[in-house]
């Protein structure tokens, strides 16, 4: 055991507590009390014991070391970090919505159940798919569905050996992982040299899987940022090899208006309420993953989803709405009905933007371009075509800077007040950075942006160590990864293991 | 437009950065066939208009804000102090992402550690992750783990019927395509000694739910026995709030302990957002899902925080990773653990002792009641089961319409031999005030004395 204890940045709450202190005061009982058999009881609960405001100051004090949208420019790529609106925030805490029970009855929820009903209507237009479940609490829990779909849609038909999925390398790591769970294997496809999926390639993957073969999953635009070119091409390749066609939605901000993925041939996609529609990402959570597709998958959809049970009987009446489970439902993914505080925060969102929603996708596109415009010509970039809503570069110049690295530019960009963007994924890139600026910043926040990676390409030549030492004014300096792993303390201390040793 | 800052000026600057001459030009890519669809949406609105509306609507749910409400299964109403949403709001906390970048996250990552912490306590076990999607999802996830630590050569899953059928269905739905086979929970009426002599060699885990989905406090001694004997893994599914008076899961023997964290400060909501819990013991941490934080030094040699065993996750691993999850419930985690920081070590016991009372004061006056039965052949934490002298809907109907009360849970629904029983969950949130009420109001409906138009309640 080391000697001197490192200091932390803020005590832990279990530091903090004093044995006897109170917290929240609750009220004395008001009925006759019940014997609680001792047997049946714990003897002691190792908790904290803090009075209110300290608890309050320690929470403030924490998030005070937190990076935020609310604070500052947060382009990490493929995760859409826009502005997340107040307002949605109040209307997902009305007590209309934030205290009713998930299993009161139909007749007292027809506000909740309309809302849901509406937000079903609008993903489905935007996507152009015929329906939706909102049950998935993620994009990968939307993910998941899509596939369990894709295989209860072949072994319904009686086609039971079809168990591989097509995953290009570009791939978010949830596409491969999702595959797996649902107990079907992928298979992975190497990119061409413009980040597109290789037909040649595909078309003998479609030939050499033909009697096997699931389906396929795609992101579009490509987890490069860009528009695969022969998209619609790609979707025949799979179809007449017997395959469906998946499409990671995560990229939806580079759609909206643009293209619906339904109408590109599409059979089912997953939308992250978390991204495209503003729900905000909460520290890592929790998110929303509606599943879409068209009427061949429609029966499978997870389930229950809301639909009308009776139309109005005339125009002022409202329809009764309901609970309803497809009749081949590849069954429940989630206790209740979903993420309800979130489809609330979407449905404001979406109608704060109604039929001005392509605008959001036209502004995205335009300030990730903006930026590749500006940095071109002083970092690489893997392709040199026009990006989606975010752009990949690579942060390295092998020669006029060797031993500079993508994460050295990210945690130098921290100095300069920023979030750095997405290292290292794609994982087919050289030293990845992927830039997604999103339609909220304006071309003020975007210059200073360029402006900081600009010197940060000349520091990177000029005086490396700067980037190597970085970052060097947030409240802690680079962590030790390997020493968290090596010793795994997951708990405040003392852990029991070690309290038990001591006694 | 909305959130969208750019002046035209802006857009024609940028514009000419790129080179282009309009922004519709940036989509050449797009095959022009399907290029700009049109959006068959609302006209916009304001910011003003949008909560008007959506207010409006709101009003059109019954909400506990303004009944009184005996339902549980799942889902409950306790007390979240003011103090969970004004740090639940802090922008520096539910606008920030994924603890990536340690250097600009040790908020998020300290209290994910302190969350991790106290789960542990509750349930007496070694570690737990940064959450799952809810309570159902949890328990699917124990399964894979169960599997994985018998290294795939076990198919069998026992789950207790006294389980909340939703997480049964979802365990059953993660798993349709894998050599898993569920038993145990079929018949809906297995006790506890018949699951423990289900138990063989090829079970790969037990799960039963603690208190269980009826509110009843059963005995594991049997099944934790048996388990052990043949190497079964237990899972117990519990309620955090029961855990604070009630012997921890761990204490009975459990190896895995999940369940549904929403009673920690975090509001109905019509089921979601919520927050699945999932704690081991040592031997497993390397096996569990979803993000896990842990202590070091920076480079300083100050304490620091960062995600560990990172290898585990998709992002890594991709198809050889046991589970996908990415985005998480992080902002659950946080309202859970600014909770539980809050209500304390005493507040947490009151709490509990609240529920138990409450409930057996009403479980006791409802079985006064001529037509009505409480079972109380074990013992119960906060929900008991009522045998009603009519269907449970109809009951429930007459609660809401003259008395202003949400009922119990219909347990006809999912179990056959549970016809007109009805699940009521009594916590520290309803009044003597309202109990009585409640048992007043079944006492009238039971004696068909109520007629349209009389209403007993006000608000
Ligand atoms: C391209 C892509 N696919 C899938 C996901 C998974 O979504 P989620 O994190 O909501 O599960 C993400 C985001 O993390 C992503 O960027």
């Amino acid at each position: 055991m080391e000697n001197s204890t490192p200091q932390p940045l803020e005590k832990t709450s279990y530091e903090l507590s004093q044995p006897g202190r109170q917290g929240i005061r609750l009220p004395d009982p008001d009925v006759p009390l019940t014997d609680i058999p001792a047997d049946l009881c714990r003897t002691d609960l190792d908790f904290p014991e803090m009075g209110e405001l300290d608890v309050v100051r320690h929470f403030i004090k924490l998030s005070q070391f937190n990076y935020s949208i609310d604070k500052g420019f947060y382009p990490l790529g493929s995760c859409t970090m826009k502005y997340n609106p107040k307002i949605n925030e109040d209307m997902a805490r009305l007590p209309g919505y934030a205290h009713v029970h998930p299993l009161q009855s139909q007749g007292t929820t027809q506000g909740a159940l309309a809302l849901m009903y509406r937000l079903q209507e609008w993903l489905c237009e935007i996507s152009g798919f015929d329906a939706v479940s909102i049950q998935p609490a993620a994009g990968a829990h939307g993910e998941f569905a899509g596939i369990l779909m894709i295989r209860k849609y072949h072994i319904d038909r009686g086609d039971v050996k079809r168990t591989k999925i097509l995953v290009p390398d570009s791939a978010h790591g949830t596409n491969p992982a999702t595959t797996s769970m649902a107990g079907l294997q992928a298979i992975e496809l190497p990119s061409d040299k413009n980040g597109d999926v290789d037909l040649d390639v595909l078309r003998k993957a479609c030939e050499q899987h033909k009697e096997e073969l699931a389906g396929m999953m795609i992101t579009v635009p490509s987890t490069l940022g860009v528009f695969e070119e022969h998209i619609v091409e790609i979707i025949k390749i799979v179809h007449e090899a017997g395959g469906l066609m998946y499409m990671d939605g995560a990229n939806m901000n580079a759609l909206l208006g643009v293209a619906k993925p339904g109408e590109l041939g599409f059979d089912v996609m997953h939308y992250n309420l978390h991204k495209t529609f503003s729900t905000p990402h909460g520290g890592g959570g929790p998110g929303s993953g509606p599943v879409v597709c068209n009427e061949k998958l429609a029966p499978f959809r997870p389930g229950p989803v809301v639909e009308i049970i009776e139309e109005p009987q005339d125009e002022d009446d409202a329809p009764l709405y309901g609970w309803v489970m497809p009749d081949k439902s590849i069954g429940r993914l989630k206790a209740f009905h979903g993420n309800f505080g979130m489809h609330v925060r979407a449905y404001a969102y979406i109608s704060a933007y109604g039929s001005d929603l392509p605008k959001v996708t036209h502004y995205a596109v335009l300030n990730a371009n903006y930026i590749r415009a500006r940095l071109k010509g002083t970092y690489l970039m893997p392709f040199d075509r026009m990006c989606g809503h975010e752009l990949v570069i690579e942060g390295h110049w092998p020669d006029k800077a060797p031993g500079v690295h993508a994460l050295d530019i990210s945690k130098r960009l921290m100095d300069y007040n920023f979030h750095p963007p997405t290292n290292y994924f794609p994982l087919i890139v050289p030293e990845a950075l992927l830039i997604e600026p999103t339609e909220t910043e304006s071309k003020e926040v975007l210059d200073s942006f360029i402006e900081a990676m600009l010197k940060i390409a000349e520091e990177a030549q000029n005086n490396p160590d700067l980037l190597h030492s970085a970052p060097h004014i947030t409240p802690v300096k680079r962590v030790d990864e390997v020493k968290a792993a090596k010793d795994l303390v997951l708990c405040c201390r003392p852990t029991h293991i070690e309290s038990a040793e001591a006694q | 437009m909305s959130y969208i800052p750019h002046t035209d000026a802006d857009r024609e600057a940028m514009l000419k950065a790129i080179g282009v001459d309009s922004i519709e030009a940036l989509f050449d890519a797009v095959p022009e066939k399907h290029r700009f669809p049109v959006l068959d949406l609302p006209d916009p609105m304001t910011e003003m208009e949008i909560a008007a509306e959506m207010e409006a609507l709101s009003r059109f749910n019954v909400s506990a804000s303004d009944y009184a409400i005996f339902l549980g299964a799942g889902a409950y109403h306790h007390y979240i102090p003011s103090l969970v949403n004004h740090m639940l709001l802090r922008g520096e906390f539910y606008t920030a992402y994924t603890p990536y970048q340690p250097e600009v996250s040790q908020g998020t990552l300290q209290a994910i550690f302190e969350f991790q912490t106290m789960i542990s306590r509750l349930t007496g076990m070694d570690a737990a992750n940064a959450s799952h999607y809810d309570g159902a999802t949890a328990l699917a996830e124990a399964v894979t783990v169960a599997m994985a630590a018998h290294r795939d050569k076990r198919q069998k899953v026992i789950f207790s019927p006294t389980i909340h059928p939703h997480y049964r269905e979802v365990a059953r739905t993660y798993h349709q395509n894998r050599a898993v086979k569920f038993s145990g929970d079929r018949s809906g009426t297995a006790t506890m000694v018949d699951l423990a002599d289900m138990i063989d060699d090829n079970t790969a885990m037990i799960a039963v739910q603690y208190p269980n989905f009826l509110g009843q406090i059963e005995d594991y001694t049997e099944i934790i026995k048996a388990a052990r004997a043949h190497g079964t893994l237990v899972c117990i599914v519990t309620d955090p709030v029961a855990c604070a008076l009630l012997k921890s899961p761990g204490e009975l023997g459990a190896d895995i302990v999940v369940g549904e964290g929403q009673g920690l400060g975090i509001p109905m909501s019509f089921g979601g957002p919520y927050l699945g819990f999932f704690a081991v013991k040592n031997e497993h941490v390397r096996r569990i899902a979803g993000r896990i934080v842990g202590e070091t030094v920076d480079g300083d040699g100050r304490r620091a925080y960062v995600m560990t065993l990172r290898p585990r996750e998709q992002d890594i691993r991709r198809e050889k990773a046991s589970s996908n999850i990415c985005t998480n419930q992080g902002l659950m985690a946080l309202a859970a653990c600014v909770h539980m920081t809050a209500m304390g070590k005493q507040g947490m016991r009151r709490v509990a002792e609240l529920c138990w009372h409450k409930a057996h004061y009403a479980a006791q006056e409802i079985g006064k009641l001529k037509g009505f039965s409480v079972d109380t052949t074990r013992p119960f934490f906060k929900e008991f089961v009522v045998t009603c002298p009519k269907p449970v809907s109809e009951i429930n109907d007459e609660l809401i319409y003259h008395f202003g009360i949400i009922g119990g849970y219909d347990l006809g629904k999912d179990f056959p031999t549970r016809e007109n029983q009805m699940l009521l969950c009594v916590t520290e949130m309803n009044s003597k005030d309202e109990i009585d009420m409640l048992v007043a109001g079944l006492r009238a409906i039971a004696a068909g004395e109520l007629h349209d138009g009389d209403h007993h309640h006000h608000h």
